[in-house]
């Protein structure tokens, strides 16, 4: 599917990119308390491929995410999932927010989060079966956490922590995958084993968007980018949109005095 | 006395009362678990404080339209509408203001109680009579409970635990991580008016038996107790269940057995001893546990250090570490290694070198992130990869 469509003008692509997208952001502006964290935000996710949302500390690019998923209010803008409202396509959405963002003490085990997974099959009162639990193993799996099922979270690594966060968000088996930071503050091997498992998610025809914020990782792990800082900067593919120039103005040209040159850096 | 009161003997009315109380504690515990989890455990404080001024309204109501003011069932009403407006305004303050959540609390808690006092003061001028006893919605007062009244306390606690039971998954899938429950399609303001609407209901039950004050140590006590046991929420949930309802079955027979003694701050002072009991000896997150673990581990540290000093002929300063090693007959007097001590340095060396090399190694990089200086690698790799190692790090070096 993805050779076909470069083989269409530039404007059939962008047509028919916006009408399958997974995700289509409009002129989206959070603020909290006046102060805008995303301002009038455009962008359109291409269907299969793998998005890093790169840009400095406080350029709103979680914001960005949260908004999209209605967990902020926006001011303005919508977010469009596969043509559709997000309710009409929750099921196809799974979302992976910040391993900071809760309480590892909390009384479950690793089985259990990866369970939550689960809960739009299980609703209420549906009963956790066999096949549940299969489900549940099977992601474990692919995250290389399936010897840690029956550990209390508050025992794991923060590399452990994300891999379990990822496991649960498999374990939704969704078409679009949204992460927020998942490579921050993880080991090496965590890192290898995400990324494997995200490009795994891409050659099964799936859609990753991943919050990023180490320049010296986007060329390898990403086909596109979304340069913002508050306001979007450039957005395409790699080569085109991950430019010095656009680096320049998300980070107010801090790059350039030495200290690092993102196009070239291997960290 | 005490063993007639817990075995229902001791006559209707305090059988009544340990019957009620007890689901009350089960329901209490129950509902709590989630607040505490949501880590909202005060705003039910602000709750409990919020129903005294309808418990006035409601009493001046009655006795105006003529009738008997101390109608349980319109009490308690009068009380769960104050409640919830202490309920709504906490949420709106912390929601639309800058205040945070434990200054609004303060705030609305102290506001509607001081408007309860005020109203109990002007009702107590009324020239109705009959108007004694309302200051016992305070602490709560067990004496002369109806049969209906036991009613209603059993089946608005019956109703809570049933509720607690069928939005179980929500509620704890918001308490661990509201994004992601939202995400999920769990309509967060709905789930958490829920567990308000719950908490608020075992407040407004709970009145009569332990009263305003105390009613929040039911749902706090028993959820923190019960978290020292386990690590699994649906556990939590029972076991604070049974916290409560055994604290209210001996809290209560305690005050029937002595009918000097209030039921309610008895339920609330057994609660508190199941709670520093548990915090005592629970297994893992306990104190004493906690203690003998970290020694352990203390211990550990310092046998190992040891160990890598007699292999390298180093010098040992640390009295604990020369203590160990001695105790084990590793070492002699002298600081020097006994036969088996050298053995048992070696090995210890040869553990730290091959784990030097295990964590240098890319391909070995997850097994060797469960360094921690103690662990052994042989517990860690296959035989295979450590002979790997081994060949990399060359044949064993003797000790003298």
């Amino acid at each position: 599917m993805q050779a076909r469509l470069e083989d269409v003008t530039m404007r059939d692509m962008r047509e028919r990119a916006t009408r399958d997208s997974p995700l289509v952001i409009r002129g989206m502006t959070v603020a909290y308390d006046r102060k805008p964290a995303v301002f009038s935000v455009d962008a359109t996710f291409r269907s299969g491929r793998i998005t890093g949302i790169i840009g400095p500390n406080g350029a709103g690019k979680s914001t960005l995410l949260r908004a999209a998923l209605g967990i902020v209010k926006p001011l303005a803008g919508q977010a469009t999932f596969f043509g559709r409202t997000l309710a009409g396509s929750r099921d196809r959405v799974a979302y992976v927010p910040q391993r900071a963002s809760v309480d590892w003490d909390f009384p479950a085990r690793v089985v259990d989060v990866v369970a939550q997974g689960l809960y739009r099959r299980l609703g209420l009162l549906g009963r956790f079966g066999r096949d549940h639990e299969d489900m549940v193993m099977a992601a474990l799996e692919r995250v290389g956490m399936a010897d840690f099922s029956a550990r209390q979270i508050g025992q794991l690594s923060g590399g452990q922590q994300q891999r379990v966060f990822l496991a649960r968000a498999l374990a939704q088996d969704a078409m679009l995958y949204l992460l927020d930071e998942p490579f921050a503050g993880v080991d090496a091997a965590t890192e290898r084993a995400i990324i494997k498992v995200l490009k795994a998610l891409r050659s099964e025809g799936r859609t990753v968007v991943a919050v990023h914020h180490d320049l010296s990782t986007v060329e390898e792990y990403f086909d596109d980018v979304l340069v913002m800082n508050v306001r979007k900067i450039s957005d395409g593919p790699v080569g085109v949109a991950f430019t010095q120039e656009a680096l320049d103005t998300a980070y107010g040209g801090r790059l350039e005095r030495g200290m690092r040159d993102p196009q070239k850096t291997r960290a | 006395m005490l063993r007639d009161a817990l075995t229902f003997q001791l006559g209707y009315n305090a059988t009544l009362v340990t019957v009620a109380a007890v689901l009350l504690g089960f329901a209490a515990g129950v509902t709590g678990t989630f607040l505490f989890l949501r880590k909202r455990a005060l705003v039910s404080d602000a709750i409990a404080h919020a129903t005294l001024p309808g418990i006035g309204i409601a009493f001046i109501a009655l006795t105006l339209s003529g009738h008997d003011g101390r109608h349980l069932p319109g009490l308690l009403a009068g009380s769960a509408v104050t409640a919830m407006s202490g309920l709504f305004a906490v949420q709106w303050l912390s929601s639309r203001t800058r205040l945070s959540e434990d200054a609004a609390i303060g705030a609305v808690l102290s506001a509607h109680f001081s408007l309860g006092i005020v109203l109990l003061t002007v009702i107590q001028t009324m020239s109705t009579g009959r108007q004694a006893g309302l200051e016992n919605f305070l602490l709560g007062s067990t004496a002369g409970m109806l049969l209906s009244d036991a009613i209603l306390i059993a089946l608005g606690g019956l109703l809570v635990v049933a509720l607690v039971f069928l939005f179980r998954r929500p509620m704890s899938l918001v308490s661990f991580d509201p994004g992601f429950a939202s995400t999920s399609g769990v309509r967060l303001d709905r789930i958490d008016l829920t567990m308000m609407g719950l908490v608020l209901g075992v407040t407004v039950v709970g009145l009569k038996v332990v009263g305003l004050i105390l009613v929040v140590a039911l749902l706090i006590i028993p959820p923190v107790t019960a978290r020292f046991w386990t690590n699994r929420v649906e556990l939590v949930v029972i076991l604070a269940g049974a916290f409560g309802g055994i604290a209210a079955w001996l809290g209560a027979g305690l005050s029937a057995s002595a009918p000097d003694l209030p039921t309610g701050p008895l339920i609330v002072l057994v609660s508190f001893c199941l709670f520093a009991v548990s915090m005592a000896l629970a297994p893992r997150r306990g104190l004493l546990s906690s203690l003998v673990r970290h020694r352990r581990f203390q211990a550990g540290v310092h046998m190992r250090q040891g160990l890598l000093a007699l292999a390298q002929g180093q010098p040992i300063y640390e009295p604990l570490t020369i203590r160990l090693l001695k105790a084990r007959g590793l070492a002699r007097a002298d600081g020097m290694p006994t036969r088996e001590g050298a053995v048992r340095a070696a090995r210890a060396l040869r553990d730290e070198k091959r784990w030097e090399v295990a964590r240098a190694t890319p391909e070995l990089e997850l097994a060797a992130a469960r360094y921690d200086g103690l662990t052994q690698i042989e517990d860690v790799l296959t035989a295979d990869q450590i002979a790997e190692i081994d060949h990399r790090i060359g044949p064993p070096e003797a000790v003298q």
